[in-house]
């Protein structure tokens, strides 16, 4: 089975986020790029299943700050090859862009199966995932914590509010928006990582033009103004114990 | 052109999700304010009490046994058509676990703009615009929905769902579905949630931990606190992600939704994923080390500190309080 995980780096949420003096978009200036968390989790996932039945896993990620460390450990938990996509995809670069562009390139790797994650924090034109899959003519499941394959179908849990789960049967291929890796992320020591940096090379694949339509126009971009904020209790550990132990007292419930 | 606002309502289990109501408030400022119509649109087997009490000008109705459940690539299909057909000025669906898939799904099959997380939703003389909340709920964009057609996937908050509701039914229809070919998605079943030994969405005291918990081991601290306040642990996704808590003690988008008396916020940021689920709160109480935190926004009453100084402090404080109270 040839697995292709599709992840991307997005603005850590740590460190504040600026607009830039134009206003439409983020400061690059100041934002450091992580992995996308639910990519982290579509990558354990696709561990987990070539570990269970094997499967070739190939990671794919655009070209960003932080890339080439994200696939080297990705390499480090089991991928066996790894893909940088070249291109300029920080700025105004979509998901709607690089699902086209993906939707062009990935037939070539003949997938059987792509896991990508349901959501990043910043998409603002759809999620990857269902972009993806019809640009490739291929059907799509989101919000996945659960994974078998039967038959050469995949039997795959969703997830809907309120925690009710829907088990559902995919024909392959087909593209899945993973929530939840049956287990947590995998921890790799820095030093297994190193030791893939020698022994994985990244392949590059270039994507020359970026055709970014289909998202609405961004026209402003703010911080969000805080309405009525919270009271705030300062002082020390004592003291804010004794103002919450007031509200409580307040409601009824001391 | 068309003035006309699509709403494709969510439903589940016989019930129509709280997000319907929400999205039909909102497409009926819009449809006042553009002069058009709000259709309520709604997809199942046996649904047509489901339109009741639906705040629309008119509710069309597919109602097919091969329609009994959700199936991403059949409302891919049905709705495609429809709003080829139709051309509606916008078309309404909730950022959830089965409108986003869809929304983004048409977006990419009928070449239409489509925004995601959408807050509000802005009128103008002649334009129509939208507000999103991004990153964690931090950063709001805004920006035009371009005509003919734009496709918007909605979250909660920016609109009261009673605005949504009607005492009156709606006029409904009941449109033909088109050909179906085989469909590559079948559902084989639903697994409902166990509750195990507590029902989060039932409780009246809850102490939440988010992802400023840092380790399974620290989670002590917090299981002292909820047992001094006789309350349940609930968690935010990362939690439960690690597997450091069970799924029915998720609090969020595709957790429960909790209305307690108090909800205590534990290291949760407020990511708007979270933030949905605890609105109907009557006090929340957060505690996150970033003043910035989106948390405290929404919580009546918050701090800084750090909560593994505070915790220990905190349940000390109400074991006296609740002795004092017995003496």
């Amino acid at each position: 089975m040839n697995i292709i995980v599709i992840a991307k780096m997005v603005p850590d949420l740590v460190e504040e986020l600026v607009v830039d003096p134009g206003g439409k978009g983020l400061d690059l200036d100041w934002i450091r790029w992580k992995p996308n968390e639910f990519d982290d989790h579509a990558i354990e996932q696709a561990i987990l299943i070539k570990e269970r039945q094997g499967a070739q896993v190939t990671v794919v990620i655009p070209n960003m700050d932080g890339a080439e460390d994200a696939l080297y450990a990705a390499a480090a938990k089991g991928a066996d090859r790894l893909v940088k996509l070249r291109g300029e995809f920080t700025g105004s670069a979509n998901n709607h862009a690089l699902a086209r562009a993906l939707g062009k390139y990935l037939p070539e790797l003949q997938p059987d199966l792509l896991l990508t994650g349901v959501q990043a924090h910043n998409d603002l034109d759809g999620s990857l995932g269902p972009l993806l899959a019809e640009f490739m003519g291929l059907p799509y499941v989101g919000y996945v914590a659960g994974f078998n394959l039967q038959g050469g179908k995949a039997i795959v849990r969703k997830e809907h509010p309120g925690g009710v789960v829907a088990e559902m049967e995919i024909s392959l291929p087909a593209v899945l928006g993973i929530q939840a890796a049956e287990q947590a992320p995998r921890y790799v020591a820095f030093s297994r990582i190193r030791q893939a940096m020698k022994t994985t090379a990244i392949e590059e694949h270039e994507i020359p033009h970026l055709d970014i339509s289909g998202a609405a126009e961004v026209s402003l971009m703010k911080q969000v103004e805080s309405g009525e904020r919270a009271e705030m209790f300062a002082g020390d550990a004592d003291h804010v114990a004794d103002r919450i132990v007031a509200v409580l007292r307040e409601l009824g419930i001391l | 052109m068309n003035r006309d606002i699509f709403v494709i309502i969510e439903h589940l289990g016989g019930e129509v999700a709280d997000i319907s109501y929400v999205m039909l408030a909102a497409a009926r400022e819009i449809a006042t304010a553009l002069q058009g119509e709000v259709v309520g649109i709604l997809l199942g087997e046996g649904i047509e009490n489901l339109g009741q009490n639906l705040a629309a000008d008119m509710v069309w109705l597919f109602d097919d046994p091969r329609l009994a459940d959700y199936s991403p690539t059949t409302y891919l299909h049905i709705l495609g058509e429809l709003i080829q057909q139709h051309v509606p000025r916008t078309v309404i669906f909730g950022d959830t676990s089965t409108g986003a898939e869809v929304a983004a799904g048409l977006s990419a099959r009928l070449d239409l703009p489509m925004v995601s997380a959408c807050h509000r939703v802005t009128v103008g003389d002649q334009s129509l615009g939208y507000e999103s909340r991004i990153c964690g709920g931090r950063i709001q964009v805004q920006g035009e929905l371009p005509s003919p057609t734009a496709l918007i996937a909605m979250v909660p908050g920016g609109y009261n769902p009673d605005s949504g509701r009607s005492a009156a039914p709606p006029p409904s229809e009941m449109l033909a579905v088109p050909r179906l070919e085989e469909q590559p998605i079948h559902l084989l079943s639903y697994i409902q949630p166990e509750t195990g030994d507590v029902d989060i969405s039932r409780a009246e005291v809850l102490v939440a931990v988010g992802r400023g918990i840092q380790n399974q081991d620290n989670l002590e601290i917090v299981e002292e606190l909820a047992e001094a306040l006789g309350g349940d642990v609930c968690a935010s996704r990362p939690v439960v992600d690690q597997g450091w808590l069970p799924v029915s003690r998720l609090v969020g988008k595709s957790g429960r939704r909790v209305r307690p008396k108090i909800y205590l916020a534990l290291g949760i940021s407020g990511a708007p994923e979270h933030v949905e689920a605890i609105g109907d709160s009557q006090v929340i109480v957060a505690v996150n080390t970033d003043p910035e935190a989106p948390i405290f926004n929404l919580a009546q009453f918050g701090t800084t500190s750090d909560l593994f100084d505070l915790v220990p402090v905190l349940t000390d404080h109400i074991r006296q309080a609740r002795s004092e109270r017995v003496a």
